[in-house]
């Protein structure tokens, strides 16, 4: 554990609790936002609006402005969902398992990871609603409430699992991040000097004083949470899987399903940390605080899914060979070979070729590769769920039947409209909320640590 | 528009009551027929959109009115959960005594095809015909129909029907036309009607044929010409040349255990194709107990229904089959020369077949084929001893029989030297149909007045003067033969829409009879036919029947005699590409081209909609590099410039299997200017290539690259030249099929062909059904592809249109589908149909994934789908492993149109945006039977319901029942050795399943 | 430095906690309760008409029989609204002059119908069949109460699918024998339940619960 402490720190040196907490707070209370902050705010901003549009219109013409056919009745709706779904999982992963397994570098990325989780899943939940044929009783007939009709939701559906995984890990998540930001919530109410900034974040500080009994309830409800949140990384990916693995569509029923779109969200959502963190870490200067050292281990971290995604891409293929399935074979056979092929070898590329490359320890250290590199594992993790949804459905059981599918101009506009959120989100909370935890960072500070030594 | 509403409409009934007085319920037909100058259906129109009812009656308002509603009606969507407005009840004055509010009344009348009657029974609920169902009674429908004769409701309803009276383009009354016409006819008085010529289709309405003598009468020079575009001149010619005299052949199927097809389709065409389908089809419900079944040779020039459900199928060159028929006659030892000897491996075995068979075969000449291969015919018939065996003769059914062709050439040429002053057209769209050569349009216009009646303002139309309004075959009077000669009586099922006349009516104008109406014309004529006996009885009975007994034509004895059209050999086809002519299987010549029902119906074989094409075999395509491509939106595929006899179209190449090489078939009737809204601009117009001297095939064509390509809507992946699905399907077993003599030696082998896993696997105990448990039974023997039960399934389930571009993407709604699979070589495939519809499985896939669910299972086995509960997850249909569901991505239905709302099935929902949909089973005809039986206190009886596909059935080849009762006529077909389930190794238990096909080639034949 | 807020705060943000749970549940009950009001379903609206036609005279008052106007509903899905021609056999002779019905007499005269509000209004989506139920003891006040008292017809009652689950999931409880069907102002026995499942049997009433059976 000495070596590499030694030669790449958690925390930059010559850090006091003082120089922590204004590098940090002065983020949120400097006066006005740096211009890249704007431009960022911006183009995201921009995006909404097209995502606003484009709902617009989806719900006054109907779904069909979306590319879903007849065999292919899932697109680009679905492929999304799972995509944004899977990168949600990084931030409870780093902040419940990690703080479980006293991994004290994760305390400088927790807390930005579980804000990506949340607008990831925002993002995701976005597309259940919006993919049905009509989204003005779909978004409430798939909860079991007493109705007039006398019907209760089917319960056999997956679906519906779907309604109660995604809701359940939204609401654990956002309590999480809450209780988390309470006491640098206080801190900034203390320290902005903006008086309606005094009682917001009063407000949501809840009274805060930092007293040892708030401390102590404190990391109860953080040991808790975290023991709450742990099985929810494992259990949501689960469940989306079962949309799949459920249906008897080749290609979907499978039982490896459930581990390796775990394995493969949390490869996703370390990439999407990366991909924040390397142009965060520069913007504010927080080379300090988001040390080599993280972005190190979130390498491995990548590397590690990224071969038990391998895995399950060959053990599909193999048991496709070996079940002896008319049907399954020819998926699979057709997956590589077929008019979509293309997707399978880029997928290839992308997910499992590429990320090898991170075993050379210079190319594990070097953000600007890192930085590349996540991006084409988000774009790769894409394809997947691409590869999986539509190569499995448009030539299905009978020939006859046998179709084909596009995205349309509306599908990629609902996508990067989806990013738009994300990012238009995600600018709000780097300007007004730390966006790495003062009061956790203070903690392993050496002077921290010093402390504990005295008898 | 509401359930509960229905009552309401249309009221015009009370007014019939008050003007009879104490009539028997037959008789409001009459006071129906009256209510066409009563205020009558406008009233109606008026009383349900009132404020719209005037915008409507202006054809330009309206469409923008439409526009209007269905933008507003796009947003009622948003606008789901308000409390229902307050709708209205409008109760009759005076209620029709045999109308029960709810229950639809049938009635027997009869729709003609290019003039021959089909007898149907059309259901009509509060006035309102909804859905045409078959005469069981009718000797050429026996109770199945055609896809023209369920596509003849849309055709009634259609809002693009000519409306009003028109001169040049003017809106006139027709107080004015009369007084025109009264001008002209004075003219003619005078030259004894010398410049008078009529026009019309092929006639065989007694009615109308009296009519017209009594006209000719009355101006000795007047002449009366005929035109049908897809007429039968060649058959007609073909048994002049062979007997001297034009008689109508009638061919027995039910007799014959050998058909040889010379490119007669007799499945896709002729007006006795209903009949000829049944009676072939019997012939081939074989079982392991007694295997035996016919055996059907086709020798054509282009790929047809007939030929896909040959044995024995040659596709050559249609020029060269008279060759083939030449040499077949020669072997049989008929003094006649010119036979080939090209496929003398074919021809020999085909004439040891025929002289074994002696008078139980048949050989019968399609009417694309020269006279002189029909008179081959009729004499190889008579040398076999077919006469009065498998065929007979009777005098022609069509009245005033003549060459169409020359006929029209004749009337153009006097056009031309402008010997004709008054042209009237009836019903016939000669200026879009003419051959080319003749130029119609030009010699048109020198005649000084012409006047058209017709239901479309449509090419011809436009060409003339005066435009009327022509009253739809369901709203008027008439009478009409059917190809036996058996006559039906048309009685109207509504007050004309449009405010149209009938062609008795208008003749009627000729006779100085302007206002008599056409039941009286009607009732004169009959009167005059029925002396002595009680006229009303037999009146009254010729209406319920739907038939008037005795009328079909006595069989009359002929003899062949060989002229030199036996002795002198064809003249070789010349060189280059030869081009075939069909009509359309679904617009037919052109005048179903605004029934979008019609427009989106996959063409057998190709499987297109939508469009036409210059369809090339697989061979030919290679050789000048053609290929499709399937894409997510239409097949890519290359426009060519078709050229032909100094004329040229540009066409959208398509490539099927088992076309001939080196020939190139073109479908007649689209390319229409002036159809309507839904038929203008489809496809291209292959009049403008026919030419009258070669009216089905001529030589020298070419088709020369333009370097465009183009999308075409095809509802089957155009896998049939793709390998890797023909080599999965054939996998799969999806199709069963064996020949005779294996499944004479192992009935069991089909269902060796694919695994059939034991219920029992099941981790659940199998369900027990009680009491009625509905299943089918399709058997793939006898389907032969024709779609009728794809427009009754549209027609009894309110399924929407969805236009070309959406079936390019895959978002067909048909319930029901015919697949079509080859199997064996591109060249010379064997081709198999197989509908497919939900399978209703035991274990249904889509249920379990539903969320809210939206389709669950009934206690008697049906797999409900609930249309308001759906959310439109879509999840159902991805794992469907049938893909029979259909989703409406968009609004698809016409909320907007009036009359479309009269149209449709009152009984089953008209769905909206969002929600899936799918085959019920017509659950509607189920819960009606079942409640009138509980009400009764007694069971179902075995057939007492039919679902829509299986009553439209031609071939019996769908079966529907209780499959709990042992003694069904499903369950009976389910112990058959041929039963199988589609994909059943997948555990669905599917209550629909399939009787593999058993084919009977001869041994001694080579393959193909 | 000076204090933001005022102690009570403290209070109020603890409150604020639990509070939000019941705000939470009490709307979603709210709601649903909305939908059960007869606001949603209009029960007991009475309906005015063009024609002041009150039941409680002609049911009530003069005894006419259900089934004398509403002639269908035994035989077929809809009860049947009279035509024109069923007033006036009666009231040709009574009250043939009374301005009250100018409107009926001109119906007949111009030949155009008697336009009624409707009372019982289902989705178009439902298909109800009132000879199924007439046929097999579910008398006419059991779902359309006592019309003989109403002078104007309501809805009594919400007619909402639960509504109509609760009998067919427990036909006994509403059953009565067929001749009472039509009596308007039947009660049911003390041994209603004992009648119930007798009728049931008797009468094999099936009800079914399956989708199809309304919705298709």
């Amino acid at each position: 554990m000495a070596s590499p402490q030694a030669e790449h720190p958690i925390v930059g040196p010559g850090h006091t609790f003082g120089t922590v907490t204004d590098k940090i707070s002065t983020i949120v209370l400097q006066r006005r936002a740096p211009l890249g902050w704007w431009l960022g705010f911006a183009a995201g901003f921009a995006l909404l609006q097209l995502l606003l549009i484009t709902v617009g219109f989806l719900l006054f013409k109907g779904i069909g402005v979306w590319g879903p056919n007849v065999p292919v009745g899932w697109g680009f709706d679905i492929i999304n969902f799972v995509w944004w779904i899977g990168i949600g999982h990084a931030g409870t992963l780093i902040s419940a398992i990690l703080l479980l397994l006293r991994q004290e570098w994760r305390t400088s990325i927790n807390r930005f990871a579980e804000a990506m989780t949340l607008f990831a899943v925002a993002c995701a939940a976005f597309y259940p609603v919006f993919h049905t044929g009509r989204p003005w009783v779909a978004f409430y007939w798939l909860f079991p409430y007493p109705n007039v009709m006398g019907l209760w939701p089917n319960f056999r559906s997956p679906l519906i699992w779907d309604v109660f995984a995604v809701s359940t890990y939204a609401t654990v998540s956002a309590l999480f991040w809450f209780v988390g930001l309470i006491p640098d919530l206080a801190t900034l109410r203390d320290r902005t000097a903006s008086k309606a900034g005094k009682v917001l974040y009063g407000i949501l500080a809840m009274g805060w004083r930092g007293s040892a009994r708030h401390w102590n309830n404190y990391e109860t409800a953080s040991l808790l949470l975290a023991g709450l949140a742990t099985p929810l990384v494992v259990s949501v990916h689960t469940v989306v899987s079962f949309d799949f693995a459920v249906g008897q569509v080749p290609g979907w029923h499978a039982t490896i399903f459930p581990p390796y779109f775990v394995a493969g969200a949390i490869y996703a959502g370390f990439a999407m940390v990366l991909t924040i963190a390397i142009p965060l870490r520069k913007a504010y200067g927080l080379e300090d605080f988001i040390t080599m050292r993280h972005l190190e281990n979130m390498a491995k971290v990548m590397l590690a899914t990224g071969l038990i995604v391998a895995y399950g891409y060959t053990m599909e293929a193999f048991m496709a060979w070996y079940s002896g399935n008319t049907y399954e074979r020819f998926m699979i056979w057709n997956r590589v070979f077929g008019p979509y092929g293309w997707t399978y070898w880029a997928l290839l590329l992308c997910n499992v070729l590429v990320p090898n490359t991170l075993w050379v320890k210079s190319l594990r250290t070097n953000p600007v590769y890192l930085f590349l590199i996540s991006l084409v594992v988000s774009a790769g993790m894409w394809l997947e769920r691409f590869v999986i949804i539509v190569t499995s459905l448009y030539r299905d059981f009978l020939p006859s039947s046998w179709g084909a599918y596009r995205g349309t101009v509306f599908d990629w506009a609902a996508f990067v409209g989806t990013i738009g959120l994300f990012l238009t989100l995600f600018f709000l909370f780097i300007r007004f909320l730390p966006a790495i935890s003062i009061s956790e960072m203070r903690t392993i500070l050496p002077a921290a640590e010093l402390k504990e030594e005295k008898p | 528009m509401s359930a509960e509403e229905i009552p309401a409409v249309p009221v015009d009934f009370a007014g019939v009551r008050r003007r009879l007085d104490g009539t028997t319920g037959r008789r409001y037909w009459k006071s129906l027929e009256e209510l066409a100058d009563s205020p009558g259906f406008l009233e109606f129109l008026h009383r349900e959109f009132p404020e719209q009812a005037a915008t409507f009656e202006d054809p330009k308002g309206r469409r923008e009115f439409l526009t209007l509603m269905s933008a507003s009606l796009a947003l009622a969507g948003l606008t789901a959960c308000t409390r229902q407005p307050a709708e209205k009840i409008l109760p009759y004055v005076k209620q029709p005594e045999e109308l029960v509010p709810g229950r639809p009344l049938f009635f027997a009348t009869a729709v003609a095809h290019d003039g021959y009657a089909r007898g149907v029974l059309v259901e009509s609920h509060e006035g309102r015909p909804t859905k045409i169902e078959g005469n069981p009674d009718h000797p050429v429908s026996l109770g199945a129909t055609d896809v023209f004769g369920q596509a003849h409701v849309l055709g009634l309803y259609d809002p693009d029907r000519s409306q009003t009276v028109k001169f040049y383009g003017e809106v006139r009354t027709w107080i004015q036309f009369r007084t025109a016409l009264r001008e002209a006819l004075a003219k003619q008085k005078g030259t004894q009607g010398a410049g008078l010529r009529f026009l019309t289709g092929t006639v065989t309405s007694p009615t109308l044929a009296a009519q017209m003598q009594t006209i000719l009468a009355e101006f000795p020079s007047a002449k009366w010409h005929h035109y049908e575009p897809a007429g039968r001149d060649n058959t007609r010619a073909g048994a002049v040349l062979a007997f001297g005299e034009p008689v109508d052949a009638h061919y027995r199927f039910d007799q014959a255990d050998l058909i040889l097809s010379l490119e007669a389709d007799f499945v896709g065409s002729g007006p006795a194709s209903l009949r000829l389908i049944r009676e072939f089809a019997r012939r081939r419900k074989v079982d392991d107990a007694k295997p035996v079944m016919n055996r059907l040779y086709v020798v054509e020039g282009s790929p047809s229904l007939t030929g896909a459900v040959a044995d024995h199928r040659l596709a050559i060159r249609s020029s060269e089959i008279e060759g083939v028929a030449r040499a077949v006659a020669t072997g049989l030892g008929l003094p006649v020369e010119g036979g080939t000897i090209a496929h003398v491996d074919w021809v020999a075995p085909l004439v040891k077949d025929l002289r074994s068979k002696g008078p139980r075969a048949l050989v019968i000449a399609g009417e694309s084929q020269p006279p002189a291969v029909h008179a081959l015919a009729h004499a190889i018939n008579e040398k076999l001893g077919a006469v009065g065996q498998t065929v007979s003769y009777t005098a022609p059914v069509e009245a005033g029989a003549e060459d169409h062709a020359a006929s029209l050439k004749t009337l153009v040429g006097e056009m031309r030297a402008g010997q004709v002053d008054l042209l009237v057209v009836l019903g016939v769209n000669a200026a879009y149909a003419a051959p080319a050569d003749l130029a119609i349009a030009e010699a048109l216009d020198k005649v000084p007045l012409r006047i058209h009646l017709g239901l479309y303002e449509d090419e011809t139309a436009e060409r003339c003067h005066w435009h009327l309004p022509e009253a739809h075959p369901l709203e008027a009077w008439s009478d009409a033969r059917a190809a036996d000669g058996t006559v039906t009586l048309l009685q109207p099922l509504i007050a004309p829409l449009y405010g149209g006349i009938s062609a008795h009516e208008f003749l009627g104008g000729f006779l100085g009879r302007a206002d008599t109406k056409g039941y009286d014309i009607l009732r004169e004529h009959w009167k005059g036919q029925w002396p002595g006996a009680d006229f009303e009885k037999e009146w009254k009975r010729a209406l319920h029947d739907g038939v008037v007994k005795d009328t079909a034509l006595p069989s009359k004895a002929v003899a062949v005699t060989l002229g030199d059209w036996a002795t002198t050999a064809p003249k070789p086809a010349g060189s280059g590409l030869e081009l075939v002519f069909r009509p359309d299987p679904a617009v037919h010549d052109g005048r179903f081209a605004n029934n979008g029902w019609l427009q989106e119906l996959p063409r057998p074989l190709t499987k297109l909609t939508w469009d036409n094409a210059a369809i090339i075999g697989p061979g030919t395509a290679q050789k000048l590099g053609f290929s499709i491509e399937m894409t997510a939106t239409g097949h890519a595929t290359e426009v060519v410039e078709l050229r032909y006899r100094n004329r040229a179209v540009r066409a959208p190449i398509w490539v099927l299997p088992g076309h001939p090489e080196d020939s190139v078939t073109v479908h007649l009737g689209q390319g229409r200017t002036r159809a309507g809204r839904v038929g203008n601009r489809v496809g291209f117009d292959a009049y403008a290539l026919r030419t009258s001297d070669a009216p089905w095939f001529g030589s020298g064509a070419e088709l020369v690259r333009t370097g465009e390509t183009t999308k075409l809507a095809c509802t089957q992946d155009h896998w049939s030249i793709d390998q890797t699905a023909h080599k999965e399907a054939g996998r799969r077993h999806v199709v069963r099929a064996a020949t005779l003599e294996e499944y004479a030696k192992e009935p069991g082998l089909f269902h060796e062909m694919g695994e059939d896993p034991d219920p029992g696997l099941s981790m659940f105990p199998p369900h027990k059904y009680e009491g009625n448990a509905w299943g089918m039974a399709i058997d793939l023997n006898s389907c032969v592809g024709c779609n009728a039960c794809v427009t009754a399934c549209v027609s009894e389930n309110n399924i929407p249109v969805v236009g070309k571009d959406q079936v390019s993407r895959g978002r067909e709604m048909h319930w029901i589908r015919v697949d079509r699979y080859y199997q064996g070589a591109p060249e010379s495939p064997d081709t198999y149909h197989q509908p497919v519809l939900c399978m209703h499985c035991e274990n249904a896939p889509c249920e379990v994934v539903c969320p809210v669910t939206a389709t669950v299972h009934s206690e008697e086995g049906l797999n409900d789908m609930i249309y308001n509960r759906c959310v439109g997850t879509r999840y159902c249909s991805n794992n469907c492993p049938y893909k029979v569901r259909r989703f409406n991505f968009f609004l698809y239905q016409d909320w907007t149109t009036p009359t479309f709302k009269m149209m449709r099935n009152p009984d089953v929902t008209v769905r909206s945006r969002g929600v899936m949909e799918k085959c019920t089973y017509c659950v509607q005809r189920i819960s009606r039977t079942r409640i009138d039986a509980r009400n009764e206190g007694r069971p179902i009886r075995e057939g007492e319901i039919q679902t829509a596909c299986q009553q439209a059935c031609p071939a019996e080849a769908i079966v529907f029942g209780d499959v709990n009762d042992p003694e069904s006529r499903v369950a009976k077909l389910k112990a058959s050795p041929r039963n199988y389930g589609l994909l059943a190794e997948l555990q669905t238990r599917p209550r629909t399943t399939y009787l593999a096909a058993v084919r009977n080639p001869n041994p001694e034949m080579p393959h193909g | 430095m000076p204090q933001i807020f005022h102690r009570s705060t403290n209070t109020l943000s603890k409150a604020s906690i639990f509070g939000a749970l019941f705000v939470a549940a009490g709307g979603l009950w709210l709601t649903l309760e909305i939908n059960r009001t007869s606001w949603v379903t209009r029960a007991h609206e009475a309906r005015t008409q063009a024609v002041p036609f009150s039941h409680a005279h002609h049911v009530g008052g003069l005894g006419v029989e259900c089934r004398y106007c509403h002639t269908s509903v035994d035989k077929g899905a809809y009860a049947g609204i009279p035509p024109t021609k069923t007033c006036m056999n009666c009231h040709s002779q009574i009250w043939g002059q009374s301005p009250t019905l100018e409107p009926v007499r001109a119906s007949l005269r111009t030949d155009t119908s008697l336009e009624w509000t409707k009372v019982h209004d289902l989705p178009d989506f439902v298909y109800f069949n009132h000879s199924a139920h007439v046929n097999k003891g579910v008398g006419c006040s059991t779902c359309h109460g006592r019309i003989d008292r109403m002078p104007f017809v309501w809805q009594e009652n919400s007619l909402l699918m639960e509504w109509c689950l609760e009998c067919h999931r427990n036909p006994e409880k509403y059953l009565r024998p067929k001749e009472e069907v039509y009596n308007i102002a039947y009660e049911p026995p003390a041994d209603q339940l004992a009648l119930g499942k007798d009728l049931v049997r008797r009468y094999d009433v099936r009800p079914r619960v399956t989708c199809s059976t309304c919705h298709r």
